[in-house]
């Protein structure tokens, strides 16, 4: 590991090539009644090929509303885009049309959600809906995309595929609901999957299996994935690389080994530090104090500086730069080296 | 607040001991007359006690009874059949009076900080409740200043009497439902879910609170969740439950470090870790399927459908949670055996 | 800044516990999440409703009419001279004389009190028989909710005019009060069922609130539980569908009046005027068109201030 010094770059250097995704500088803001919220203030990551992404982040830090944006899937209003870019393919999807939006919802990037049930319409067996896209978007003979739907839900692991095809969605289990709704969205073969919380409304068991069909679909298709969670836990096992938010900024990227093993933003250090273990008994957790802020009175400077425990003047006069830490990682924290090599102790 | 626990109660005493509670829920069909077709066991013979000082986790997954469990001793259903005794009396039979009495020693926190405040009220009416509905606990005239002490108890200034749950916070409403919690200064509280609501970073505060809650009042918790880490985290025993029944029972380390019951064992390896490495070094058990339902659970062990170990006599008798040669805790596996170490 | 300063001022007081952080500071993104009450969220969308001031302007202006009818005319609307049978609009009477040469708009403006009155007392009546019903059937639920669900069922089949006219065509007396109380009875009796079941399905949603949970553990009674958390959140979905029931009554004892068997002189009616000016519409029509425009006003005026109302507390509009 080598400590390089500390200097600010852009937030998010693009190698030749170019990234299969890229939002760049993302900004959201909700206008409503009582005032404005910066939802995405500045978010900026990448995607390559065959990657696991995770985004984590409480409640409020804006890390579903990023992906919604990529999606095109935002209610316009209350939100806004006021600035940035989402390059898919080179190709910047804020400036396409709907209709050309349209095309690459599902067949580029395609989403799964937490609540499987109310993702799926109640009415209509699953098979049915599995095979409507493959109806609509490709055309497909009603025969054919019976066929496929039975292959599609093969892949998802579902047991007795065919029997099951005329069940509707309340006659499946969560976790059977899940995979329905994973294998719609693989119905088109998207390069890029977006996963939001997609195992937090399952039990533990049923979680693992999720999680592992995931793994398993994502190596074997050779998608890249989005991983979109609050849970510390489930990051570690699949991520390659983890963007942690906070307040509509990315406050630390990197990937998950050195993330884990000394965290650079001491929000990240904190959420660590206060989770209760199962392989590590302590004592009183330690807890980050306060609560994350109003997103229409974000703080001044470094917006985690009421609750900081390194927090000086410089963090409530300045925002911290992204500060690219000499193994290749970033924090947004203006003392991003010092909280690491505290976490590496 | 003065601690309740006066020198003459022995920490460790036997508080309240429950003997084989049933819970099932009649399904029925017909719409004029209507007929039983059937029942959801989802309590189905559960026995346990709370020692005074301690804190007994519950845990398991969807669907396996915890919850139910919650509301029968809170009395919000009632069983089918068993015993739960508090204070020397049927929790179960008691009714009128006596049921007010034993409620005062005996309250819950529930799991959504959202829904369990009336949004009509204000916090100082919400925690003031219990005095309205037992005059005796707090001399007349009195109650404001008892409202407030418990608002500081718990963390929240207490100038803030006056205001509604909407103007609070996750974290801090589930402050406000424990002070309720607290405020007839119960000896047993069961927390359902506590903290599975809240954010991540406000979870440890809000454990911290229990815990020292706990130290300063000398209070019991049962405590039900299905997050195994945090249950790990305050327990001092555990219960693990599955369609409707104990399977294993014991203190925090016979549960996490020597459990015998395979469902335990399998349970243990889901739980994600956060750090990279440990998922390598861990063999992780997957579970085929799904929970069966707990209408029709299957004969003999329950567990016996997605068991790698179930063989023939799994299937014709049901295991008791009894000692096990393997470990001296109860668990209810005909082949109970520690896992050998990963 | 502000909140870096707040957190820190409560920090002390409770640094004891762990804890910091100040109300009012949600910990939520924006506005769709963020809790707030709906009463308040409610006020806020009436406020920059134009339908809802209008509407409520012209409750105000009809029940000032109601109180005090002097006020809108110095003419007395029993003083009429056949000499000046369908005299036109002049200085005495701005809208003219009808077929018995009484001032139409001095009558238009005193059979206000009467039309209020039916609707109110109605509505008051309706309310109190939904609510009761309302709130046994949802709370207690079982062999109650099938008992009186099924009377629900019963009454809301029996159409109001036709039973109405049954029951009214058997009270002989024409005293005017006995007439009045009559007319309110019938409407209340049948009409009741709508406001019934929705204050059943409100209390069936907030009876299964965890808060109610709550106070049960703590051991409040059922009348507490009722009293305190059940009827306050039962309420303002009654008043909205009582509001519009309000407006629907008016327009309902008009028509019996108009019919013969609701008020009858001397009690003055929209109804019965209306009859009248109906038959001697062709020699004038404005002895017909005022008292029916003030009628329909006002039942418009409460069927949309009923509207802005449900509207605004609706959250799934919102």
């Amino acid at each position: 590991m080598t400590q390089s010094a500390v200097q600010p770059t852009p937030a998010s250097p693009t190698p030749p090539g170019g990234h299969l995704l890229d939002v760049r500088d993302l900004h959201i803001e909700f206008r409503t009644r009582e005032g404005v919220a910066k939802v995405i203030n500045g978010v900026s990551y990448h995607l390559d090929p065959g990657e696991t992404l995770a985004v984590l982040g409480e409640s409020g830090s804006g890390k579903s509303v990023t992906a919604q944006a990529i999606m095109g899937i935002l209610d316009t209003p209350p939100a806004h885009i006021t600035a940035g870019q989402i390059l898919y393919q080179g190709q910047d999807l804020l400036t396409r049309s709907e209709e050309q939006r349209r095309q690459v919802r599902g067949k580029e990037i395609a989403m799964i959600f937490q609540d499987a049930l109310s993702a799926l319409n109640p009415v209509f067996p699953v098979g049915w809906q599995i095979g409507e896209t493959l109806r609509q978007r490709e055309g497909m003979s009603r025969a054919d995309a019976r066929r496929r739907a039975v292959e599609l839900m093969d892949l998802v692991k579902i047991p007795a595929a065919a029997k099951r095809l005329g069940d509707y969605p309340h006659q499946f289990s969560g976790g059977m609901r899940q995979r329905v709704m994973i294998a719609m969205a693989l119905a088109l073969n998207p390069k890029v999957l977006i996963a939001d919380e997609p195992t937090t409304a399952l039990d533990v068991t049923v979680q693992a299996q999720i999680m592992d069909l995931l793994a398993d679909l994502r190596r074997d298709l050779n998608m890249a994935m989005i991983l979109i969670t609050h849970d510390l836990g489930v990051v570690a096992g699949v991520a390659d690389r983890i963007a942690v938010m906070y307040a509509g900024r990315i406050v630390e990227h990197a990937d998950v080994r050195s993330l884990y093993r000394a965290p650079a933003h001491p929000y990240t250090k904190g959420l660590l530090e206060s989770i209760p273990r199962l392989d590590v008994r302590g004592q009183a957790l330690a807890t980050i104090k306060g609560l994350p802020p109003n997103l229409m009175r974000i703080p001044s400077g470094c917006p985690f500086h009421p609750r900081c425990p390194y927090a000086q003047q410089v963090c409530v006069d300045e925002v911290p730069h992204d500060l690219v830490l000499g193994d290749g990682r970033t924090s947004a924290c203006h003392f991003a080296q010092e909280v690491r090599d505290d976490s590496a102790r | 607040m003065t601690a309740p626990a006066s020198p003459t109660k022995v920490r460790g005493e036997t508080l309240l001991s429950v003997d084989n509670v049933v819970k099932h829920f009649p399904i029925s069909q017909g719409v004029l007359f209507k007929k039983q077709i059937g029942a959801v066991k989802a309590v189905d013979g559960v026995s346990f006690e709370l020692r005074r000082g301690e804190t007994l986790g519950v845990v398991g997954e969807s669907g396996c009874g915890k919850s139910t469990l919650a509301r029968l001793l809170m009395r919000l259903e009632s069983p089918t059949a068993g015993r739960a005794t508090l204070e020397g009396r049927d929790l179960f039979k008691a009714s009128g009076s006596e049921l007010r009495r034993l409620r005062r020693n005996m309250q819950m926190v529930m799991q959504d900080p959202y829904t369990s405040l009336n949004p009509r009220m204000t916090v100082g009416d919400i925690i003031g409740e219990p005095f309205d509905i037992h005059p005796e606990a707090a001399p007349k005239g009195s109650k404001r200043g008892r409202v407030q002490e418990l608002l500081d108890v718990v963390g929240l200034n207490p100038e803030h009497i006056n205001r509604y749950p909407h103007q609070f916070s996750g974290g801090q409403r589930q402050r406000i439902g424990i002070a309720r919690a607290l405020a007839l200064r119960p000896e047993i509280i069961v927390c359902d879910e506590p903290v599975s609501a809240l954010d991540v970073s406000i979870q440890a505060q809000v454990i911290n609170l229990l815990e020292q809650l706990q130290d300063e009042l000398g209070l019991s918790y049962i405590f039900i969740a299905h997050d195994l880490s945090v249950v790990r985290h305050i327990s001092d025993r555990v219960a693990v439950m599955y369609l409707g029944k104990i399977v294993e029972i014991g203190t925090e380390e016979e549960i996490y470090e020597r459990a015998t019951h395979p469902y335990t064992q399998a349970l243990l390896s889901a739980v994600p870790v956060p750090d990279p490495d440990a998922r390598t070094d861990r063999s992780i058990i997957r579970l085929t399927g799904d929970v069966p339902s707990p209408a029709d659970p299957p004969s003999g062990c329950r567990f016996r459908t997605r068991c790698w170990k179930a063989q023939e006599v799994c299937a014709t008798q049901e295991p008791h949670a009894v000692l096990r040669a393997a470990d001296p805790h109860p668990s209810a596996c005909h082949f109970a055996e520690v896992r050998a170490a990963a | 800044m502000s909140d870096f300063e707040t957190v820190a001022a409560t920090e002390n007081q409770a640094a004891r516990r762990g804890v910091s952080g100040e109300p009012g500071t949600p910990n939520q993104v924006g506005a769709p999440q963020k809790p707030r009450s709906l009463a308040g969220d409610a006020w806020r969308d009436l406020r920059r409703n134009p339908i809802f001031w209008i509407s409520l302007g012209l409750v105000v202006l009809f029940t000032a009419m109601a109180a005090v009818p002097s006020l809108f005319t110095g003419n007395d609307p029993r003083d009429c001279l056949l000499s000046r049978q369908h005299a036109g609009p002049s200085g005495a009477a701005i809208l003219g004389y009808d077929f018995q040469g009484c001032d139409v708009y001095a009558r238009a403006v005193y059979g206000t009190r009467a039309s209020l009155l039916v609707g109110a007392l109605a509505a008051l009546a309706t309310g109190v028989i939904a609510l009761l019903v309302g709130m046994l059937a949802g709370y207690f639920g079982g062999w109650v909710d099938a008992v009186l669900s099924r009377v629900i069922d019963i009454v809301l089949g029996i159409p109001l005019l036709l039973a109405a006219i049954v029951l009214l065509k058997r009270v002989s007396t024409s005293s005017d009060n006995v007439r009045l109380f009559a007319v309110i009875f019938v409407l209340a009796v049948l009409g009741w069922t709508t406001a019934a079941r929705v204050v059943r399905s409100s209390v069936i949603t907030a009876k299964e609130q965890d808060y109610v949970a709550a106070a049960r553990m703590l051991g409040a009674g059922n009348g507490r539980i009722m009293w305190r958390h059940i009827l306050p959140n039962a309420l303002a979905p009654a008043i909205v569908v009582l509001t519009i029931a309000l407006g629907s009554f008016i327009a309902a004892e008009a028509t019996l009046s108009f019919l013969g068997i609701g008020l009858k002189a001397p009690t003055i009616s929209w109804g019965q005027d209306i009859d009248t000016g109906r038959i001697h519409m062709r020699e004038s029509a404005t002895p017909l068109i005022v008292p029916s425009a003030f009628l329909a006003l006002t039942v418009l005026a409460f069927i949309m201030l009923g509207d802005a109302i449900r509207d605004a507390f609706d959250p799934k509009l919102r």
